[in-house]
């Protein structure tokens, strides 16, 4: 496979599963906006939505007021944020178009008619589609193109230069949304029981599409502990950061021996799986959640420069 | 229903008077019986169809959209099998002739030591290539895939427009044409017994294989070679791509080391025998040919050189299908294969010849007036469409740089009948099959049919409001 066509199929599952990133922030700013403004709690929740994806200041000078109507502007429709999710499913399409022939009918199918219709939706007034309609649509056109991937492609490499992407993208927003709400987590004695903190790590795990999940897994008190447990170091759990490495070692490793080839890429995230592995939620807490999550990111960061080198710079001899 | 009052001074190539000819005869019914709400419906799946294959095309200028359709219509175009026999010997007589001609002027220039074509219009011109001078391709083929553009202007009165030596575009067309309307029509197909076109990608396929360089000694790696994804063609080359199981690569996929060309792969290098370029030739490589340009795989011209790699179209074979030398391509035949030839050109007047020009001058009104380099019916004078004023402005452009610029009649294309809003009318048609010369020279029955949909209009290009039809040929 040429090395510019993996690349693409790579940015294909970034995209993808960055689009979906956008819309569970999108889904819990709405959500919230709904809860009674105690303690100026709304207000702080569109902010720290920004704040997740970094965005705060190309928002604030195009916007200003972060108030619902500008944020689902900026972060569904905007083409000038290139994380919006517009911009991500355009994109991934465009993506797809290049490599059209790498992609099966079902698949390029899927990526284009969400662009097609975002064409449309532009052209729909706006007070015809409610916050709840644009996530549901993004949600549903994500697993659109997830499941013609699963469901269709070639188990061959480029199957697993699509993985690739969405592992590392989703190990990444996974590490970025816990980073944002980190503090919320801390142990501090005088909040737990509060109300406040219930209600805040209810917002942790919406914002990772899990709350409903979590409560099947553990059931009882929601605690800290077992919040950041959930999305770091549960097998269990579709999002955690162990499941995203543990993804993207299946798909290095099917790639290595389809190849005949270790690569550093392949070393580097066994270390990643293995530490996880070894780690419990005490020892997080230990070194601090913060500088773990910054750590995490680091090495994602890593990871991808790693299988830049190997696969898609086509410099590997 | 059928309205025929106007045009009728020009040849319907389904209607002779009230009667339906012989190859169309499988259509009358079915147009006539189709509801206009079927029809609607039929169009709009047909234009969803190509939408979410995803066959758009771009329009180059101010406002154009990069994602437009080209408007297709479904009424198909019909020949014969008896006049497609005689159109096949005359576009291969056709190709043979051109293929002769660029090994000859490349190499030793016979045809110009013979007085049969002026020197001056072979070696001052633009599109020829020093830099390739005796250099002999793989089995002496320059022009692996020649689209000659064709037009009717009688049962049996067929004319030839232009050639394309370098890159003819639209075969994807003709290959989805074909599809869609099997896909809606499955009926007309079971009654009418219509020549498959589908085979061409595996014919393009072993054409290529078939003039891998002499040194390859196993099966040949063919590529495509494309300028990148914002190019209007796009979709084609990544079609062809996938319909001939090859590689699509730009050209920073791929690069020179040691005697041969490699492409990036995510297991390595991998060798290239033969690319099928769909680039110009200044762009294959920034050391041969423009110093100036990021684009371009440095050192390919070295390899082809030695013989280390296969280019199709052969660099410098724009000569060929240059419009000046056009003229002469009835002479070629004549030259090289000693025949006459079965397809004629259309009389031209060449306005750097001061004659010419002086008529051309004169009667522009008549005349449609054309670049000697120009493509797409961008730039050229339709004289009996224009205004006064346009021919009056164009007049000034020809006198300003008279050797840029050729004239020919304006003829009477023929009509084949398209639905329209009104129902079926007569629209101008042309016709573009596709040629591949390797190791032997094959044409699949059909081609592209271009449409004018605006009534009256001579001009078929899609850059300028033109539409496709399915071309059929009759077993």
């Amino acid at each position: 496979m040429l090395s510019r066509t993996a690349s693409n199929l790579f940015w294909i599952g970034r995209y993808m599963e960055r689009a979906e990133t956008g819309a569970r922030l999108l889904n819990v700013g709405a959500r919230n906006a709904l809860i009674p403004n105690t303690g100026g709690g709304y207000r702080n929740e569109w902010e720290s939505i920004l704040a997740a994806g970094g965005h705060a200041n190309a928002f604030a000078e195009k916007y200003g007021e972060p108030n619902q109507r500008n944020i689902e502007s900026f972060m569904f429709f905007d083409m000038d944020n290139p994380a919006s999710i517009a911009s991500c499913m355009e994109a991934a399409r465009e993506n797809g178009r290049i490599v059209r022939t790498a992609l099966t009918s079902q698949v390029w199918d899927a990526l284009n008619s969400g662009f097609q219709e975002i064409r449309e939706m532009r052209r729909t007034e706006r007070s015809k589609m409610s916050i709840s309609d644009l996530i549901d649509w993004t949600h549903s056109q994500a697993a659109l193109v997830r499941g013609a991937i699963d469901g269709t492609q070639l188990r061959a490499d480029g199957f697993d230069f699509l993985h690739l992407g969405y592992a590392l993208e989703r190990a990444d927003s996974t590490a970025r949304l816990l980073d944002v709400k980190y503090y919320v987590l801390l142990p501090q004695i005088d909040y737990v029981g509060s109300g406040f903190d219930n209600y805040q790590w209810e917002t942790v795990l919406r914002a990772n599409s899990a709350h409903r999940a979590f409560h099947w897994a553990y059931g009882g008190e929601v605690t800290p502990a077992k919040i950041a447990d959930f999305l770091i170091l549960n097998r269990k759990s579709p999002r955690s950061l162990i499941t995203s490495a543990e993804n993207a070692m299946h798909h290095l490793d099917r790639l290595s021996r389809a190849y005949g080839r270790g690569t550093e890429a392949r070393t580097r995230v066994r270390s990643i799986v293995g530490e996880l592995a070894e780690t419990t939620i005490e020892d997080i807490f230990d070194e601090g959640l913060h500088e773990f999550l910054t750590r995490v990111i680091g090495e994602v960061s890593i990871l991808s420069g790693l299988i830049h080198a190997a696969y898609l710079s086509g410099e590997m001899r | 229903m059928f309205c025929s009052a106007f045009m009728s001074n020009y040849f319907n190539e389904m209607f002779s008077g009230k009667t339906v000819r012989p190859p169309y005869q499988g259509l009358d019914s079915w147009s006539a019986d189709m509801p206009q709400e079927l029809r609607s419906l039929k169009q709009s799946e047909a234009e969803a169809l190509f939408r979410r294959i995803g066959i758009t095309f771009a329009v180059y200028g101010d406002g154009g959209d990069p994602d437009r359709l080209i408007p297709f219509d479904m009424f198909p175009r019909v020949f014969s099998a008896g006049e497609w026999h005689k159109l096949e010997l005359g576009v291969k007589q056709r190709a043979r002739a051109l293929n002769a001609f660029l090994a000859d002027v490349y190499y030793r220039g016979e045809i110009i030591r013979a007085g049969r074509i002026p020197a001056d219009l072979v070696y001052r011109n633009e599109a020829f290539e020093r830099a390739v001078m005796d250099i002999k391709p793989a089995r002496g083929v320059y022009s692996h895939i020649v689209g000659v553009d064709l037009v009717r202007t009688g049962p049996d009165e067929f004319f030839v427009l232009e050639d394309n030596c370098r890159t003819p575009s639209g075969v994807s067309y003709m290959l989805e044409n074909r599809e869609i309307m099997m896909r809606m029509f499955p009926q007309l197909f079971r009654e009418n017994r219509i020549a498959p076109v589908e085979h061409y990608p595996k014919m393009l396929r072993r054409t290529l294989a078939s003039v891998a360089p002499e040194r390859c000694d196993r099966a040949p790696c063919v590529v495509i070679l494309t300028p990148g994804h914002f190019n209007s063609a796009y979709y084609e080359h990544s079609f062809l791509a996938d319909m001939m199981g090859v590689e699509l690569v730009e050209a920073s996929d791929l690069f020179v080391e040691g005697d041969f060309v490699w492409m990036r792969t995510t297991e390595g290098p991998q060798r290239v025998d033969v690319i099928y370029r769909r680039i110009d030739d200044a762009y294959l490589d920034p050391l041969c040919f423009r110093p100036d340009s990021m684009l371009g795989v440095p050192g390919l011209m070295n390899v082809y050189r030695s013989g280390g790699v296969t280019i199709a179209s052969a660099p410098g074979a724009g000569v060929a299908d240059d419009k000046a030398i056009y003229t002469f391509v009835p002479e070629m035949i004549r030259f090289y294969l000693g025949e006459e030839p079965i397809l004629n050109n259309v009389p031209t007047w060449q306005c750097a010849k001061n004659d010419d020009c002086k008529h051309v001058l004169e009667n522009l009104g008549d005349l449609v007036v054309k670049e000697v380099h120009g493509s797409g019916g961008y730039g050229m004078l339709v004289g009996p469409k224009s205004t006064k004023e346009q021919i009056a402005a164009f007049a000034d452009k020809i006198r300003e740089n008279p050797g840029n610029y050729i004239a020919q009649p304006t003829l009477a294309l023929s009509t084949c009948p398209t639905f329209v809003d009104e129902g079926i009318a007569p629209r101008h048609v042309d016709l573009r099959p596709y040629c591949l010369v390797g190791e032997s020279i094959e044409l699949v029955p059909g081609g592209l049919t271009r449409v004018a949909l605006t009534e009256g209009s001579l001009v078929v290009n899609s850059s300028q409001g033109g539409g496709v039809k399915d071309t059929w040929v009759m077993a």
